[in-house]
């Protein structure tokens, strides 16, 4: 989304592109355009956009994709601070 | 059966049929006009006029809901079909939900919906059970002939379901397996909203369960054109947006979840502001509590109000950043005004609090935005979450101290 910005340089998202087998799946699950497809090959365009929802690592057929998915939520990791992940709940429905 | 006569008034004042009461049984005709073709479905009895008969679809321990306007029988199954447009009581319940009002009455049953006359050919759309996404949803297959899979989702929408499992493989592969719609379709195909591929692999659903998934768009008002395109999606259609209106309808969730602790806050202060000189003066609960409880009132606002709404305006990436600029714009003046006889350090322990509650509020909205990182989110908590706990103390202090 271009209109927003989050703070930058900070999401774990990796490719390895050896592994790809450009199915093209991360560009379609991607609500945030970070991919794109080149020669049969995914590439990272735009990383600062990424909010490591962790779509396009659970679909990617091959594991290419690597990053540690969360929730952006500031709700959220203050109860994961407080009683553990597995507890903390968000309160948006 | 005998064509009935016109009927007599009996002293109830209900009308009977004279002829189904045979003359010196009418003690006991209660119990011999068992027969259910002496009863006269036209015939009002004492009390209302009788209703519509029960539709064929009903079931002992059910009840239809109000959006399902028939049934679309296929096979050995009738399928509820679900109405296209809202009706004035989905509107009504569209806003108590969005302002947390008995929120987690707005479950929909999850299982299999129809809409218009589909077939097995039919496409099958995928959503939450949560009532608001499946309005959306709906609302938007005026004409459109498809199934509509529920999913439990325990009453939460795709997006954060999807973030928390629950609208997830798992779910998936057993909803489909108990709707028994490899019965129902002859295609193998289901689309799912974009936004659950958090929480679904379709690698593993087409393992699991022999479907395969086709990611729909973001929102559901392209999901026509979508369909239209031979299920094709363009960059547009799979971003996510995060517009003025897509940002002021969470508004009235966040104030309404503040409510509580904001009372509570709210007594804190007031309890708080008669401390003085004089130790304890009840006088100064009105003349000082009251104009800092209009400097915290704006200090929620500009968190959880103004915030969202200028999110793109306000400057700075880090949303306490956002917060302090607002509740600063809102709360100083405020203070100025109402409590500037306190002096310097009155109004400025009543801007520090109400600033720092204001930052924090604009933080706890990155669990409403569809961009903000986790790893993100938490690097801001680290450095922002000690400033404002700071403000909050030093500002309490000044406030007391201004007493004397
Ligand atoms: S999903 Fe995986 S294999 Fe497919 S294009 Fe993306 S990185 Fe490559
Ligand atoms: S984690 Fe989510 S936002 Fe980041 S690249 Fe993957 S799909 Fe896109």
């Amino acid at each position: 989304m271009e209109t927003f910005r989050y703070i930058q340089g900070v999401s774990t998202l990796k490719l390895d592109s050896e592994t790809c087998i450009g199915c093209g799946e991360c560009t379609r699950v991607c609500p945030h355009a970070v991919f794109e497809l080149t020669d049969k090959k995914a590439a990272i365009m735009d990383k600062d956009a990424c909010m490591e929802c962790g779509a396009c690592a659970l679909n990617c057929p091959v594991d290419a994709i690597t990053v540690s998915p969360g929730v952006g939520c500031a709700a959220y990791i203050i109860q994961s601070w407080l009683k553990g992940p597995s507890k903390a709940t968000c309160s948006t429905p | 059966m005998e064509t009935p006569n016109p009927g007599t008034e009996c002293s109830c004042g209900c009308t009977k049929d004279a002829q189904a009461v045979p003359t010196g049984l009418s003690s006991i005709t209660p119990f011999i006009l068992s027969s259910p073709l002496d009863i006269k479905e036209d015939v009002p009895c004492c009390g209302a006029p009788a209703g519509p008969p029960a539709s064929p679809y009903e079931k002992a321990g059910y009840s239809i809901c109000p959006y399902v306007d028939g049934f679309v029988t296929i096979g050995q199954d009738s399928v509820p079909r679900v109405k296209t447009r809202l009706s004035p009581k989905d509107h009504v319940s569209t806003i108590l939900a969005r302002s947390n009002i008995g929120r987690n009455t707005y479950n929909v049953a999850p299982g299999l919906y129809a809409t218009g006359n589909p077939n097995g050919e039919s496409p099958v759309l995928v959503t939450a059970n949560f009532k608001l996404s499946f309005d959306h949803l709906r609302r938007e297959l005026q004409g459109v002939h498809a199934w509509i899979l529920v999913l439990d989702t325990r009453g939460i929408n795709v997006w954060c379901a999807a973030g928390k499992g629950t609208f997830g493989t798992d779910e998936l592969v057993n909803r489909l397996k108990r709707s028994r719609l490899s019965s129902i379709i002859t295609h193998k195909k289901i689309i799912l909203p974009q936004l659950g591929a958090t929480g679904v692999s379709a690698k593993q659903v087409k393992k699991q369960s022999g479907f395969s998934v086709i990611w729909g768009p973001v929102h559901c008002r392209d999901i026509k054109n979508f369909l239209g395109q031979n299920m094709s999606a363009d960059k547009k259609m799979r971003t996510v947006t995060f517009s003025l209106t897509e940002r002021l309808v969470l508004i009235p969730v966040e104030v309404a979840i503040l409510l509580k602790p904001a009372a509570i806050f709210f007594l804190a202060t007031l309890f708080v502001s008669g401390i003085g000189p004089h130790f304890y003066s009840l006088p100064a609960i009105i003349n000082r509590g009251l104009p800092a409880l209009a400097t915290l009132t704006m200090g929620i606002i500009a968190g959880a109000a103004l915030t969202p709404a200028l999110l793109d305006r306000l400057p700075g990436t880090a949303f306490s950043v956002k917060g302090i600029i607002s509740g600063v714009a809102l709360s100083f003046p405020t203070a100025l005004i109402l409590a500037g006889f306190t002096g310097v350090t009155g109004v400025l322990g009543l801007v520090l609090v109400a600033t720092a509650i204001s930052s924090y509020l604009a933080m706890n909205f990155t669990g409403s935005t569809p961009f903000t990182s986790p790893t993100g989110v938490e690097k801001e908590m680290k450095r922002f979450i000690p400033v404002q706990l700071c403000a909050t103390v030093l500002g309490a202090l000044f406030w007391l101290i201004s007493a004397f």
